[in-house]
């Protein structure tokens, strides 16, 4: 299926935006993104023809980059956070309390279609208030089980958001007039970020394993979260061969 | 010493994301004086005499590195890093969700400098909110005629374009930005030529962090010197430190270089929470090596710290209470680095794959003493032996906890499960 109008409107706009036409690249895979959810192999010939590359050059950047999708994702998307500060603030309780909401795994998308949901290494730059999460790549922050719910249950009525990562030409005019939540205090005030609960969020350290508490779930009701670069489920861990055994007499001269 | 605003001095203040509230408060007279008072000649003298260093994570003297292009090369090309993907790093969101012109203005003084037509800022997929602010101040700023030929009548043009990631840590480092800009997979390119002879495009380039560059209208109006002063002899000005972790008040604080850690912890942060001890801390970023309770006392200037054996990095501050596991956070940040090699190095592709695989099971308490040694092995075939620094620091964090905390890491071996989570459940509930 070609592209609308408006966006082939819109790459065609990118392609002089930079000293060179290759440099638009991203930003009208982005395009792309925006109107189909994901990047279809027809959709990515079509940018390749606009800025005059071979279509497996398009491809071949795109999967480098995680936020891209390959497939079709759910209406709302669910990033959380697994490093070190949000560990250290309870990010494995939240991934778990996500999960059970959920019912699917991570990089999983609900039977419904609304939600696709992910458990990411990559720090999301909300340390300051962990533990935290992108939604439609919009921050939450200072998490707690009970702020999910509520999250969930207003999403749940909120259709898809129509441009998920709406990029620069044509779109300047949405931004934001509200000023975005930053992540902790600036400059540091008294205030103490919310404690989620009485005791604060648990020093939640290890990594539990995932109870799946949603029954067997039918075929084809999960899709791989998409655009993932092969990358596992960060609390799932599959088996894998074994390094290569070159011993070394004592680890202590290190 | 301690807290000092200069970047931070506006945060909070009602609309400061616009331009009119942003001038109000002295906005811009930095970019104006920079093209009334100074040659570009002088002005990269004057950011020399400041002392300002990087604050992108390698500390490299600013107007040094600007000393680097070429004469008489033109086109040349100026790029803000916002990739700011660093673990425990948040302070260059900060500074554009509360200051988004502090930014610009400082980009086009760099510009100016460098005389350089056409910067870029080229920010984080992630950061999506962030880009839409700052491309409706550039927007804003070019309607004011700050932006695109003839900058406030000078005679100099610079247009600015807002460059929006798609999720690679490895997009940070400077040359694989650039070949992201260019529109390929970031991977980075062999140095030299490094980009201020060959850079974006093959032309003479520079690529400067957030903060550096929201530095330079404080410079330009308060002068070098002035700068200089503030802080240690080697680490000028004030820096924000991004504090995570187990303190009571985690957020962005700026404060004058060379205060001691123990004043941030304690005074800004509000201590470590629920009434614990501190176990230990990483003072840069998830690339860092990790710090103890002793080394609290260290002041926070960058030749100090690398002294002690580690670095103040992006000036990310991750504090750990004592009922942390040092295993499950080597684990997180060796995962980070296996999900973000680029793959372009066999050192580091294959490298972080083992040394995730092998702290997956130790974490699980699977691994047999001699493993371990293996781990150290394939740590020490990766340090300084990967294509660029990624997957140097893949190690850093890694190594030092196990030197730290050796005993910690042995008592995983065989245990079959995380005999630290087991006793500080019984130290919580005690
Ligand atoms: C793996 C890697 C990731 C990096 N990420 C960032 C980053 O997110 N932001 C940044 O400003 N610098 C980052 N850097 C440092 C840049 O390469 C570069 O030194 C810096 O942008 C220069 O700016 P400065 O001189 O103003 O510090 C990274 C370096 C490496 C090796
Ligand atoms: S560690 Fe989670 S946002 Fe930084």
């Amino acid at each position: 299926m070609p592209l609308a109008s408006d966006t082939v409107r819109e790459i065609t706009a990118l392609r002089v935006r930079y000293p060179q036409p290759r440099s638009a690249i991203l930003p009208c895979l982005w395009a792309v993104q925006n109107e189909l959810g994901y990047l279809s192999a027809e959709g990515m010939e079509e940018v390749a023809a606009i800025l005059d590359l071979a279509p497996s050059e398009v491809q071949a950047v795109s999967t480098f980059y995680s936020m891209y999708f390959a497939q079709p994702a759910g209406d709302h998307q669910l990033l959380i956070c697994v490093n070190v500060s949000c560990a250290l603030r309870g990010a494995d309780a939240i991934v778990d309390h996500v999960q059970s909401r959920l019912g699917c795994p991570s990089g999983g998308t609900t039977g419904d279609g609304k939600f696709t949901w992910e458990s990411t290494i990559e720090c999301l730059g909300a340390c300051g208030g962990a533990p935290a999460m992108q939604v439609n790549h919009h921050f939450h922050e200072n998490l707690t089980p009970d702020r999910v719910d509520g999250l969930l249950e207003r999403l749940r009525a909120e259709p898809r958001p129509s441009h998920a990562n709406g990029q620069s030409v044509g779109h300047v005019a949405e931004a934001l007039t509200v000023k975005a939540p930053s992540s902790g205090p600036h400059p540091p005030s008294a205030e103490t970020p919310p404690a989620p609960n009485a005791e604060g969020p648990p020093a939640d350290t290890g990594v539990s394993d995932p109870a799946f508490p949603a029954p067997e779930l039918p075929l084809g009701e999960h899709t791989e979260m998409p655009g993932s670069r092969s990358k596992r489920s960060y609390t799932k861990r599959g088996s894998r061969s074994a390094p290569r055994k070159r011993p070394r007499p004592n680890a202590g001269d290190l | 010493m301690g807290e000092h605003k200069l970047l931070t001095e506006h945060f909070g203040t009602e609309g400061l994301q616009t331009l009119a509230v942003y001038e109000r408060v002295g906005g811009y007279q930095g970019l104006r004086e920079a093209l009334s008072r100074f040659t570009p000649e002088t002005l990269i003298d004057e950011v020399k005499a400041s002392g300002l260093r990087g604050r992108g994570g390698a500390g490299f003297p600013t107007g040094t590195k600007w000393g680097f292009l070429p004469k008489d090369v033109f086109p040349r090309y100026l790029c803000c890093n916002a990739d700011e993907s660093e673990p425990g790093c948040f302070k260059d969101r900060a500074l554009i969700d509360e200051n988004p012109h502090q930014l610009i203005e400082g980009l086009l003084i760099a510009a100016y400098a460098l005389q350089v037509n056409t910067a870029f800022i080229y920010i984080r997929g992630e950061y999506h909110d962030q880009r839409l602010l700052l491309e409706r101040c550039v927007e804003e700023a070019r309607a004011a005629g700050h932006i695109g030929a003839n900058v406030l009548g000078s005679g100099f043009s610079c247009d600015v374009i807002v460059h929006g990631g798609a999720g690679a840590y490895i997009c940070g480092e400077e040359t694989a930005l650039i070949d992201s800009l260019e529109g390929y997979r970031g991977q980075p390119r062999l140095k030299p030529p490094f980009p201020a002879l060959k850079g974006l495009y093959g032309k003479p380039t520079v690529v400067n962090n957030v903060e550096t560059l929201s530095n330079l209208p404080h410079i330009v109006q308060r002068g070098g010197a002035w700068f200089k002063q503030l802080g240690t002899e080697k680490s000028a000005g004030t820096r924000l430190f991004c504090c995570s972790g187990h303190i009571n008040r985690p957020g962005t604080y700026e404060i004058a270089m060379g205060t001691p850690i123990r004043e941030l912890l304690e005074e800004e942060c509000g201590g470590i929470w629920k009434d614990r001890s501190i176990k230990a801390f990483q003072p840069g970023g998830g690339s860092m090596q990790v710090l103890l309770p002793e080394h609290l006392d260290l002041p926070l200037d960058m030749d100090a710290v690398a002294q002690a054996g580690s670095s103040l990095g992006a000036g990310a501050m991750v504090f750990m209470d004592e009922t942390t596991c040092m295993v499950n956070v080597s684990m997180r940040l060796v995962d980070f680095y296996h999900h973000e090699s680029c793959g372009k190095c066999a050192p580091c592709r294959e490298g972080t794959y083992f040394e995730s695989d092998l702290m997956h099971r130790l974490e699980a308490g699977h691994l047999t003493l001699e493993e371990l040694h293996t781990l150290a092995d394939i740590c020490d075939n990766m340090n300084g032996k990967c294509f660029c620094p990624l997957g140097d620091t893949a190690t850093w964090f890694v190594m030092s906890a196990f030197k730290a905390f050796r005993d910690e890491f042995e008592a995983h071996c065989g245990a079959g499960a995380c005999p630290v989570r087991t006793a500080s459940a019984q130290l919580v509930t005690a």
